[in-house]
């Protein structure tokens, strides 16, 4: 479990990166906290001629309030100083509430926000969150700058809009809205591995009392973090309910999500976990969002 | 200075402050200038033939030294020993193929070594690893153990003919005879699975031949550095004399590390010899699932036949047994399962026939609990099922089986993996399963608890099982105690130390008889250059069979003190105590040290006289007849969320009986040691093989050991029923814990889930319990 021989580079600016970017291509991979990439290479299931590391880049680590009231989040921010941070916590609970559940504490103070959403693993919390959240990135290229939506970045197994000689340099977090409130769950077979199921929820309440908007992230339940679209409309425009909420469960397991099976977790397994834990998370967002469930007419 | 007697107390261990700042040393912490790195490469495969190795680009890498193929290996090229040669049972088919040092023409397992790479640094031997190029063309491979037995299976060893390692058939009574009288016969066919051992320290080596005074020593994670160090001598054509073989300080045994030899073990050192250079190897964790030995799959079809009380006539159980590709350990782990299975109770009729297969995965060799995990599934498992069938509660109708103290020793008339008659030498198992029952509030659980929170839609279970373990076999260890002029004592034994506690408990013995504090007792162990006699530590035996010999030395010493002291004191024996490193004569301030004592014992001038030894020094040895019977109930209570199947343990309870406790705190922390690796094996952790032999889970982000989060707080009790077979009245721990926790979770899951299923398989997980219930299939090829 050596890695094979490559060049290491540590650049100090991000205009450095860029450039190391151009020079090498797809020979470099970036390094920021390493909790993937690292094994990776031991295993020699990835052999890059180049290793960049980030670590030594200045202003990527910043945790500031955005105009707009949002917040913004460098790239290289660790999980744990997310995790702990009192902005954080109160601009974007969600956030706050799902990295604990964000593989193990040893991790989380290498692991980087910045570097868990480029790796786009299927499995992993974060990129939920963002789409839940209807977050976005900032990335900087050959051509500038540009901001890429949640739901437009996670592309595919791994995959993300991320194009060659760019580098995720800050996640930008939609400011809270009034009547809103969120929720995150997950199935796994022990704390900190990755979940059989995950759900990030984010509902809005309309002064009503009715479901503005209700955005079912799911993980672990396919090639990509996906959004339960069926589940939604389960929702919107209703006042919500415990038959409703059910429904959206029923809707996200057995409509919305295609799963495989694995060795923890069959596919209807999975499909079951995902009905039970939108349902459950659900009832928590509306319950944080401070609307009054009903029971609803089934 | 701390209070006699030891034996009995809690004593703080000596060797924690050494493992607690970090100073203890392990194999890997042995540098020693130009130390060279070695590398394995081992096969992809599961099955095929080696046509060709082609290591030319991998010898011309910079700062690569050697690359060794079985052909450069000559004449040194051979089978290893076969390490446990099989009990003489009538009728016994035991078909031997025992491990290779690098694969020559066939590759039966993946991970099986083809060559080893020596160079500069770990690093580049994995560079050069990737520079030879290998040609093996796949053969059909046998992964199901039903299937390795049917005519048009391949065979994994052409010369054998067949994939069967080994067929036995133990009978006590009739069986057929018994069922034929019987109110009830419950059958069932279960299937049990084991998992890798974890030790947190993979295996490593060093050797360095010296070849200025032609000597080689060996640094290994071997729990059995004696038996390692004649084989080696032997096979490298040198003296023992000559061999050293350190044990440091070990991360965990657990079994798989009693195994020789390793094919790293072989050639580790005769490449150091070749090249005149130290040469290290440290397994790495991806290595480790395929290089190291574990335990896997049992298929049983048992029945059970009772009478109309419960009361057992006669139990009979087929089984099949995965031996993996090579089968040097013989048939230890299948025979504990076949003798375990008897448990605490009294079966007057047993037919036990087993078949253990050649099949194309790594080799399986005793892990904590050694196959007896197995037998204990299905013997509780059929009790309770029995129960059920006869209504009887589940605690009575082992309590009505239960071997009576006066029925020891008791002969089950089958035979042991120590080759002796299966004998019990003494238990008391009632009151062991009265005191769990009521720890764990067992009648108020069932009557009160149970049915208010089944009320309010949650499920709780609880399970109580009992089990017991034949430990402390022999042949025999030795040891040596010698007082020195410090007043310090030297302890030495041949058994290694994995984490045990033998640095203290070893010390306790030897402290109660010198009257010394038992920091002052120094215990070597572990190194073939302080003891020369010894096999190792397995098999839940080192205080008993060790820690028996220590015991016997301390006497010998106690002996030559009061000789010595009552000489220099000019006072009887009788009149003299031994306490606080000095010999006082009783009631008196006239006294002598103990050091004193050693000086005058090895005089410079003067005389010893003849037939005398000199120093304060001895040495004992002790072999028992054959195992002691140590015993156990646990009994939990689980909660299981009844829409996503997760399952939390709301109590643990143990209560156990080693016979007399050494030190209650280092049998309690091998007890909860115990139970985390049987909640492993229970519900986290399963070796998955494809169809091609391949592991699809060869790392701990997949293979699942419990954490800390894992596994709940103990509540551990004890009994004492001194075994009569070695003077301390002990019993072993090393193993206990780990052995009921499967038959013990899948009784308290169907209470929990009131009988919607029935648990007939282990591991389980999760997802596995929600496929159960409801009906739904698990296998990802077969879902997919």
């Amino acid at each position: 479990m050596k890695p094979a021989p490559f060049e290491y580079r540590r650049p100090d600016t991000v205009e450095e990166v860029l450039h190391l970017l151009a020079e090498y291509g797809d020979e470099a991979k970036l390094l920021a906290g390493g909790q993937s990439l690292i094994p990776t290479m031991n295993f020699r299931l990835a052999q890059p001629a180049v290793l960049i590391d980030l670590n030594a880049v200045k202003g990527l680590d910043s945790v500031d309030e955005a105009d707009d009231g949002g917040l913004r989040l460098g790239a290289m921010v660790r999980q744990a100083a997310a995790e702990r941070s009192a902005l954080v916590a109160e601009k974007v609970p969600l956030l706050a509430e799902t990295l604990p559940f964000v593989a193990h504490a040893q991790i989380r103070n290498r692991g980087t926000i910045g570097g868990n959403l480029a790796h786009a693993d299927p499995r992993s919390e974060l990129p939920a969150v963002m789409l839940a959240l209807g977050a976005s990135v900032r990335v900087r290229g050959p051509d500038g700058e540009r901001s890429i939506g949640a739901g437009d970045f996670f592309t595919g197994f791994f995959g993300t809009a991320l194009e060659e000689g760019e580098l995720l340099t800050e996640v930008v977090l939609p400011p809270a809205v009034e009547g809103g409130g969120q929720a995150f769950l997950e199935v796994s077979r022990r704390l900190g591995d990755y979940a059989m199921v995950g759900v990030a929820a984010s509902v809005v309440c309309d002064p009503a009392g009715r479901c503005h908007r209700a955005s079912i992230a799911l993980l672990s339940v396919g090639s990509r973090p996906m959004l339960a679209e069926q589940a939604s409309a389960c929702l919107v425009g209703e006042r919500p309910s415990s038959a409703a909420v059910l429904a959206a469960g029923h809707a996200a397991g057995n409509k919305d999500i295609d799963p495989q099976a694995d060795m923890h977790a069959s596919v209807a397994y999975r499909r079951h976990l995902a009905t039970v834990l939108v349902r459950r998370a659900l009832t928590a967002a509306f319950e944080r969002a401070g609307c009054v469930m009903g029971e609803g007419a089934s | 200075m701390g209070a006699h007697p030891y034996v009995g107390a809690g004593v703080v261990r000596n060797e924690d402050a050494q493992l607690l700042t970090g100073r203890a040393i392990f194999v890997d912490d042995v540098h020693l200038a130009g130390t060279l790195h070695a590398a394995f490469l081992r096969s992809d495969f599961a099955h095929g033939r080696l046509l060709s190795l082609d290591t030319s680009a991998a010898r011309r890498r910079e700062g690569v030294i050697a690359v060794y193929t079985a052909e450069d290996l000559g004449d040194y090229w051979c089978h290893g020993p076969l390490l446990v040669p099989p009990p003489p049972i009538a009728g016994l088919t035991f078909n031997t193929a025992t491990l290779v040092p690098l694969a020559r023409d066939r590759v039966v397992h993946v991970g099986e070594p083809m060559a080893v790479v020596v160079a500069e640094s770990r690093y580049i031997a994995e560079d050069a690893l990737e520079d030879i190029v290998v040609d093996i063309e796949p053969l059909p491979v046998v992964v199901g153990l039903e299937e390795a037995l049917a005519p048009d299976s391949p065979v994994i060893h052409e010369a054998l003919g067949t994939n069967v390692a080994a067929h036995a058939v133990q009978r006590k009574g009739d069986y057929e005879a018994a069922r034929s009288e019987a109110h009830t016969v419950v059958s069932r066919k279960f299937s049990y699975d084991r998992g890798v051992a974890g030790s947190l320290e993979n295996r490593g080596i060093l050797a360095d031949w010296n070849p200025r005074n032609e000597e080689l020593t060996v640094w290994d994670t071997t729990q059995a550095p004696i038996p390692i160090r004649n084989g080696l001598a032997e096979r490298l054509g040198l003296l023992q004399s000559q061999v050293r073989v350190v044990a440091p300080f070990l991360g965990g045994g657990f079994g798989p590390k009693m195994m020789m030899f390793y094919p790293e073990e072989v050639l580790i050192p005769w490449i150091s010899m070749r090249l005149g250079r130290p040469v290290k190897w440290i397994e790495d964790r991806a290595e480790s699932f395929f290089a190291t030995a574990n335990e896997r799959l049992q298929l049983h079809e048992a029945e059970l036949a009772v009478d109309s009380e419960g009361r057992i006539l006669g139990v009979k159980d087929v089984f099949l047994h995965d031996s993996g590709a090579y089968d040097p350990y013989g048939i230890t782990v299948p025979i504990n399962t076949q003798c375990t299975l008897l448990g605490p109770y009294r079966v007057p009729n047993y037919y036990s026939e087993f078949t253990a297969v050649f099949t194309n995965k790594t080799i399986v060799t005793p892990v904590r609990g050694a196959g007896r995990q197995h037998g204990v599934f299905v013997m509780e498992r059929l009790l309770d099922f029995a129960a059920k069938e006869l209504g009887i509660d589940r605690v009575e109708i082992r309590k009505r089986n239960f071997l009576t103290p006066d029925e020891f020793p008791h002969n089950h008339e089958i035979l042991f993996q120590d080759s002796a008659p299966l004998v019990y030498d003494s238990g008391d198992y009632l009151p062991a399963m009265e005191k769990a029952a009521e720890m764990i509030g067992y009648r108020e659980f069932l009557e009160e608890e149970q049915p208010k929170a089944r009320d309010a839609g949650r499920q709780l279970g609880l399970g109580i099982v009992s089990y017991v373990e034949g430990t402390g076999i022999g042949p025999y260890e030795g040891a040596r105690v010698s007082v020195e002029p410090s007043g310090k004592v030297q302890l030495a034994t041949g058994v290694g130390t994995q984490g045990q506690g033998h640095f203290t408990t070893f010390a306790q013995i030897v402290a109660d008889q010198l009257g010394v504090d038992v920091t002052d007792v120094n215990v070597a162990t572990g190194d073939t250059r302080e003891f020369s006699w010894g096999t190792g530590t397995f098999a839940s035996r080192g205080i008993v069979v060790a820690g028996s010999a220590c015991h016997e030395a301390a006497i010998v010493v106690r002996k030559k003190i009061l000789a010595l002291a009552s000489e220099a004191l000019e006072a009887a024996e009788d009149d003299l105590e031994l306490a606080d490193g000095v010999v006082r004569v009783k009631g008196s301030d006239l006294s002598i040290s103990l050091g004193e004592l050693a000086v005058r014992a090895n005089p410079l001038r003067g005389t010893v006289e003849p037939g005398a030894e000199p120093g304060l020094e001895a040495t004992s040895y002790f072999g028992p007849a054959r195992g002691t019977t140590a015993s156990g109930v646990h009994a939990m209570i689980v909660e299981i969320d009844p829409e996503t199947s997760e399952v939390s343990i709301q109590r643990y309870v143990v209560v156990h009986d080693c016979g007399r406790l050494v030190n209650p705190v280092i049998v309690d922390g091998q007890i909860h040691g115990g139970v985390a690796h049987g909640i492993g094996n229970a519900f986290f952790e399963e070796l998955v093989y494809d169809d091609q032999g391949q592991l699809l889970n060869a790392s701990f982000m997949d293979y699942l050991l419990p954490t800390a989060t894992d596994v709940p707080h103990m509540e551990v009790a004890h009994v004492e029923t001194p075994s009569p077979l070695n003077p301390l009245g002990v019993k072993g721990v090393g193993e206990a814990g780990a052995i009921p926790v499967g038959a013990l979770y899948a009784q308290a899951l169907e209470d929990a889930l009131q009988g919607a299923v029935e648990i007939l398989e282990m591991p389980l997980s999760p997802g596995r319990l929600f496929d159960l219930v409801h009906g739904t299939p698990s296998d990802p090829e077969a879902a997919s």
